[in-house]
């Protein structure tokens, strides 16, 4: 366990996903010891979530009138400046007129990824005869496979120190192309599923490491480069976080 | 004073304003008010749209520039009218029972915050600005928005959740 004490704001930078990889994994870690600390997490996550619940709606709404172009109303810069309002008539700026913009998605919104990651796990662990596509005999092969249709180098982590061995792996359809499943499952038939997508971030300088929970599935999520991970199972969350530690850290030798 | 370049800022302002609408209503907590401050903050972003330099991150900019007429707006108190919470449940989307009623819990919290907190909570919780890019937006260190982030948020919680308001937190650094 690290020695370095979690600052104020860095709890605060855990809850934003403005923290690095590395450090969040010790930030949940402490939460796992401090019940109070990730009581306040928790709520400060559930605001984030709540503001956006209250007030994305107006992204979608469409734009006033009294927020359109110059033509309707007299705006006072038009008097100083007419050549330049005489070119934005001139033009139409037709797109004052449009409606129901939806703003691109900010950076380090990976909200869905848990979930997406959640129902796969759902629909595929407790499946008896086929909860793989290619199983962990062809362990290469399936690397291979998933490396080549994800467009990115894959790695499979080892668990067999935690307790789990690979059972294998799927493709799946994400919302933004083909996601994969790596499923593995410890002595007692317990399985944990590793959800790995492509992540549509333009600017990956902040990464997130972060749990939610999704009806009965626990998950562990964070993004690293260009891609999305998500750790998912119906296990209590430390048990989940020691395992998804292991996993970041081979991904990040 | 042919300017091309006004086209194509405009252009490029409009696909921010539904963000700008967004934060400025969480902000003023009404509609009105927040429609007037967009208004305003993009006639004065036309006006002084020669000091934004091409190629940096107009959002922020266009925050800065609302931000600092909100501050204004502020000291004539004309943002900080109340809403009858008829007027603001008619406009709440339509959620669930229990987040619908959390919303509108939230909603009126932010209203108790002091301004400088409450506008640090929206643009990195809601705008989902990094803490640099807030730091920016209204001209204060980094350490100011922490804190402020800090206090904003505990308070909010403690209001919402119904626990006694502390006067200071636990800050460990």
């Amino acid at each position: 366990m690290s020695g370095i004490p979690i600052s104020e704001a860095e709890l605060q930078a855990y809850v934003d996903g403005q923290l690095p990889t590395a450090r969040a994994i010790e930030v949940a870690r402490h939460l796992e010891l401090h019940g109070e600390d990730a009581e306040r997490e928790a709520a400060y996550r559930r605001q984030n979530e709540m503001l956006h619940q209250a007030f994305d709606h107006l992204l979608e709404d469409p734009v006033p009138p009294q927020l359109r172009p110059p033509e309707r109303r007299s705006w006072g810069f038009l008097k100083h400046y007419a050549v330049a309002a005489g070119l934005m008539m001139a033009s139409g700026l037709a797109g004052w007129h449009l409606h129901g913009y939806v703003a691109a998605p900010a950076p380090g919104q990976i909200v869905y990824l848990p979930r997406v990651a959640a129902v796969a796990h759902a629909v595929y662990s407790p499946e008896v005869r086929h909860p793989v596509e290619v199983g962990a005999d062809q362990e290469a092969h399936l690397v291979r496979w998933l490396s080549k249709r994800l467009g990115s180098n894959l790695k499979i982590p080892h668990l067999a120190e935690q307790g789990y061995s690979l059972v294998g792996g799927r493709l799946l359809p994400g919302d933004r192309g083909p996601a994969a499943q790596f499923m593995y499952q410890d002595a007692k038939g317990l399985r944990m599923t590793l959800y790995v997508r492509v992540s549509n971030e333009s600017r990956a300088q902040t990464t997130a490491f972060r749990f939610a929970q999704e009806n009965n599935v626990g998950v562990f999520y964070w993004l690293d480069g260009k891609l999305g991970y998500a750790l998912s199972g119906e296990t209590d969350r430390s048990e989940l976080l020691r395992v998804a530690e292991s996993v970041y850290r081979q991904l990040n030798p | 004073m042919n300017r091309p370049a006004s086209e194509e800022f405009a252009a490029q302002a409009m696909q921010f304003i539904p963000r700008l609408r967004r934060y400025a209503r969480a902000l003023t907590g009404d509609s009105s008010a927040a429609d007037d401050l967009v208004q305003d903050a993009l006639e004065r972003a036309l006006v002084k749209q020669a000091l934004w330099r091409e190629g940096t991150d107009l959002r922020a900019w266009l925050f800065t520039v609302m931000h600092n007429v909100f501050v204004n707006q502020v000291r004539s108190a004309v943002a900080n009218r109340t809403v009858p919470m008829d007027d603001m449940m008619s406009e709440l989307p339509q959620s669930q029972g229990t987040d619908r009623l959390e919303i509108r819990d939230l909603d009126a919290a932010l209203r108790a915050l002091p301004e400088e907190q409450r506008a640090v909570v929206l643009l990195v919780g809601l705008e989902q600005m990094t803490y640099d890019e807030a730091a920016k937006v209204l001209d204060v260190p980094i350490g100011t928005v922490m804190s402020r982030l800090s206090r904003g948020r505990e308070r909010l919680r403690r209001l919402t959740q119904g626990l006694p308001e502390v006067s200071v937190l636990k800050v460990v650094k």
